[in-house]
């Protein structure tokens, strides 16, 4: 079983480019592609590689729902049993009233818009992907639902992984430093709450950007711990 | 001498002072609209061309959509001001088929299964015509269909060799393609040897062709690693130290 | 806008199996070769209202090609020329998913390449229909219509362009002083300049075979065609790769070498059968 690597870990790469050949693991299906037993990047993105397996972390794209994603949605249109979300992903999703009311809608009796109009922002998670178009979602379980009140910042759904972090260490810096409480889905929305001024909840909103945009150059927790902590001082925010 | 009255080809060298097989001054940007998922502006010479990508996306029209993979787009088009003499901004025959040569162009390395039943949009405004204005079209639009991260086998890469008073020469610009005895563009995805666009609009002997395939295929390449290097200049800035 | 089409016709999956695993022993379904054209029928002379015209059988494939020959003004850039048009219909009663309406990209693929494949190769001698130089020359208008489509409607049209330009006669013309063009139709005087003979060959590439002129299934299983334009004298003079497949360097090589011998074959065949 021998397999013959051709790109370094954190490897800037491009569509075409030949990462190996032989027996390989992809870990990234829908960003490498095999020929053969040659193996290929199918986007501009990083290598990733940990002992055999091989994939390409996309620097650019959209949003792939999986099930059990937890995601950030807008309502676009209010039907007579469910409403039309969208979740940037290649179709709109749909919430049914029965999921949202945890009971049969009385339609004789209930509008849905008195619940969920167009333009309420809800937090769900994607309960099945069907084939075709279908996207279902689902409110159910504590925090799901109509989201109030709060921030909401949009970056591109491919640099989700780097705001969470390796075992949620930048989501936990960012939440420690700014002290908001901060809800990352994976469509690529964020929720911003419960902060102790605007100016931390700025902070928290211009360190995602940042993270966004330098998503790819290693060391990016210490500098964004610096930039949070420059931002703070800049602000008068440090107390002695 | 050419037609025209036109020395296209003086000693070694062609009536812009190119050697034969030697590539205009091509340039690239990707990036460079903000609505659109994918962008690229690509020049060869003083042709310019603008490719934007949207999509996978659902598109207006539901009919045209396939059960198994994502459809491809595609609209090839001049500017009015893109020309010596203003062009009609209607749909010509020659920008209808120039339109079906790129998608097809471009088919065999989008990997259009991943997206059922979404549309995925090309769109080429050529701003300045002087020649390969198809070439530098799928040259943008491979570059814009990467900045938009969808998934393609390779990159592909085209330009047009051209027969110029006898002589096979690269690139050839406007004049050398009103005034030369063949041109024939061709576009490849260079690291899987893929030929994805060939066309001959002339006269070649079989001899002719053989070398003028060669030629075309060392142009491509010099393209293609041209279109890696602003893809990854995109991401490359200052290294931190780990 | 160009639009991926959709499969409208489907061939059966086993049928497909059993059409490549022949073609892995050299043949086709029909008992042809790879390198084996149908048959081709033509019959000149077939539109009296024509100036020149061909019906062209070619299989299943049907094809009416129409001369006509109208006095115009040269274009700016070439002053001592006469005009070559060419024209393509897919007329709907030719296949189940023709629509009627203005040509679509196939169609205007289909004239634009046998237009270039008889103007690049100077086919006709277009300065040898100039009527009143710099002000009236000779235009031809060639209009194919396809009329039944079993494949391959490029080399048919082709065949049909040719025998119709070769049989094709000019009108009696007069030409008065002060530059006055008089046409008197009812009289044909003599044929057309032509230099040179002109064909498309269509190579099409199913798994990893090449065949020559598909028929209707063979087109459908068929993801990338190229069509090689010869003269009579070995030169290539025009290639169009159609199809939203991709071929490597050998292949295109080997197509090169296919369309040479076949483009004169079916030359000499257009003309044994029009001097008969």
């Amino acid at each position: 079983m021998s397999m013959s690597l051709y790109v370094q870990n954190r490897e800037l790469v491009t569509p075409g480019q030949l990462l190996c050949e032989g027996k390989a693991s992809i870990s990234t299906p829908t960003t490498v592609y095999c020929i053969n037993s040659k193996c290929y990047s199918a986007v501009v993105g990083l290598a990733d590689i940990e002992g055999d397996k091989i994939g390409v972390i996309p620097l650019e794209g959209f949003y792939y729902p999986k099930v059990g994603d937890v995601v950030i949605g807008v309502i676009t249109s209010v039907g007579l049993t469910s409403w039309e979300v969208d979740i940037r992903a290649l179709h709109p999703a749909v919430l049914y009233a029965s999921d949202f009311l945890n009971r049969p809608l009385n339609p004789g009796r209930e509008v849905l818009s008195d619940y969920l109009d167009i333009g309420d922002v809800v937090l769900a998670k994607v309960e099945n992907v069907g084939r075709g178009r279908t996207i279902t979602l689902s409110v159910k379980g504590k925090g799901f639902g109509k989201v109030c009140k709060g921030s909401l910042v949009e970056i591109s759904s491919a640099k989700v992984p780097r705001v969470i972090g390796r075992k949620g260490s930048m989501l936990q810096l960012l939440t420690n430093e700014c002290k908001c409480e901060i809800i990352v889905a994976q469509n690529g929305r964020i929720l911003i709450d419960n902060c102790p001024s605007k100016d931390f909840e700025e902070i928290a909103i211009l360190a995602i950007k940042k993270i966004e945009r330098e998503a790819h150059i290693s060391g990016l927790t210490d500098r964004v711990k610096e930039f949070i902590i420059k931002e703070k001082v800049r602000r008068g925010l440090f107390v002695g | 001498m050419g037609k025209g009255g036109i020395k296209l080809i003086e000693g070694n060298l062609r009536h812009d002072g190119r050697r034969f097989d030697e590539l205009r001054n091509i340039s690239m940007t990707v990036g460079v609209l903000k609505n659109s998922n994918g962008s690229a502006i690509v020049e060869y010479g003083r042709t310019k061309v603008l490719a934007a990508v949207y999509g996978p996306r659902e598109p207006p029209a539901k009919h045209v959509l396939l059960p198994n993979r994502a459809v491809i787009r595609c609209r090839y088009h001049m500017a009015p001001f893109s020309t010596h003499e203003r062009k009609n901004p209607a749909p010509s025959r020659r920008e209808i088929e120039l339109s079906k040569v790129i998608r097809e162009a471009l088919e065999p390395v989008v990997m259009s299964e991943l997206y059922p039943r979404t549309s995925i949009d090309i769109f080429i405004e050529v701003i300045n015509a002087d020649g390969g204005t198809r070439t530098a079209s799928i040259t943008a639009a491979s570059l814009a269909l990467a900045d938009a991260g969808i998934p393609m086998r390779d990159l592909v890469a085209s330009v047009a060799v051209g027969k110029v008073d006898g002589v096979l020469v690269l690139d050839i610009d406007e004049v050398e393609d009103m005034y030369g005895e063949a041109d024939m563009p061709v576009a490849m995805a260079p690291t899987l040897r893929w030929i994805t666009m060939l066309q001959l609009n002339g006269v070649l002997t079989h001899e002719e062709f053989i070398q003028a395939l060669n030629l075309a295929r060392k142009g491509i390449e010099v393209i293609y690693n041209m279109q890696k290097e602003v893809l990854k200049k995109k991401y490359l800035s200052i290294k931190v130290e780990e | 806008m160009s639009v991926t089409p959709s499969s409208e016709y489907v061939v059966p999956k086993l049928k497909s199996e059993v059409m490549i695993s022949m073609l892995s022993k050299g043949l086709r379904i029909s008992g042809r070769r790879v390198d084996e054209f149908r048959p081709i029928n033509i019959v000149k002379d077939y539109i009296p209202n024509a100036d020149g015209s061909a019906f062209v059988k070619l299989g299943g494939t049907q094809v009416l090609v129409g001369v006509k020959f109208e006095v115009g003004s040269p274009f700016p850039d070439t002053p001592n020329e006469g005009n070559l048009m060419v024209n393509a219909e897919f007329v709907p009663t030719a296949s189940p998913v023709f629509e009627p309406g203005p040509p679509d990209e196939n169609a205007i693929e289909l004239a634009r390449v046998i237009d270039r494949s008889i103007r690049e190769a100077k086919a006709i001698d277009l300065s040898k229909l100039v009527l009143v130089p710099g002000r009236r020359v000779w235009n031809v208008w060639v209009d194919i219509y396809v009329l039944d489509h079993d494949g391959n409607l490029i080399d048919a049209s082709s065949i049909g362009a040719l025998a119709a330009l070769m049989t094709a006669k000019l009108p009696k013309v007069e030409v008065r002083d002060g530059g006055e063009v008089v046409i008197d139709k009812n009289v044909k005087t003599e044929p057309l300049p032509l230099n040179k003979a002109v064909v498309t060959v269509t190579v099409c590439k199913i798994g990893n075979y090449l065949i020559v002129d598909p028929d209707l299934e063979e087109s459908v299983l068929s993801d990338v065609k190229v069509v090689v334009a010869v003269s009579e004298d070995g030169l290539i003079t025009g290639i169009q790769k159609s199809g939203h497949g991709y071929l490597s360097e050998d292949d295109v090589l080997a197509i090169m070498n296919i369309a040479l011998t076949k483009g004169k074959e079916i030359i000499n065949t257009v003309k044994n059968i029009l001097t008969t």
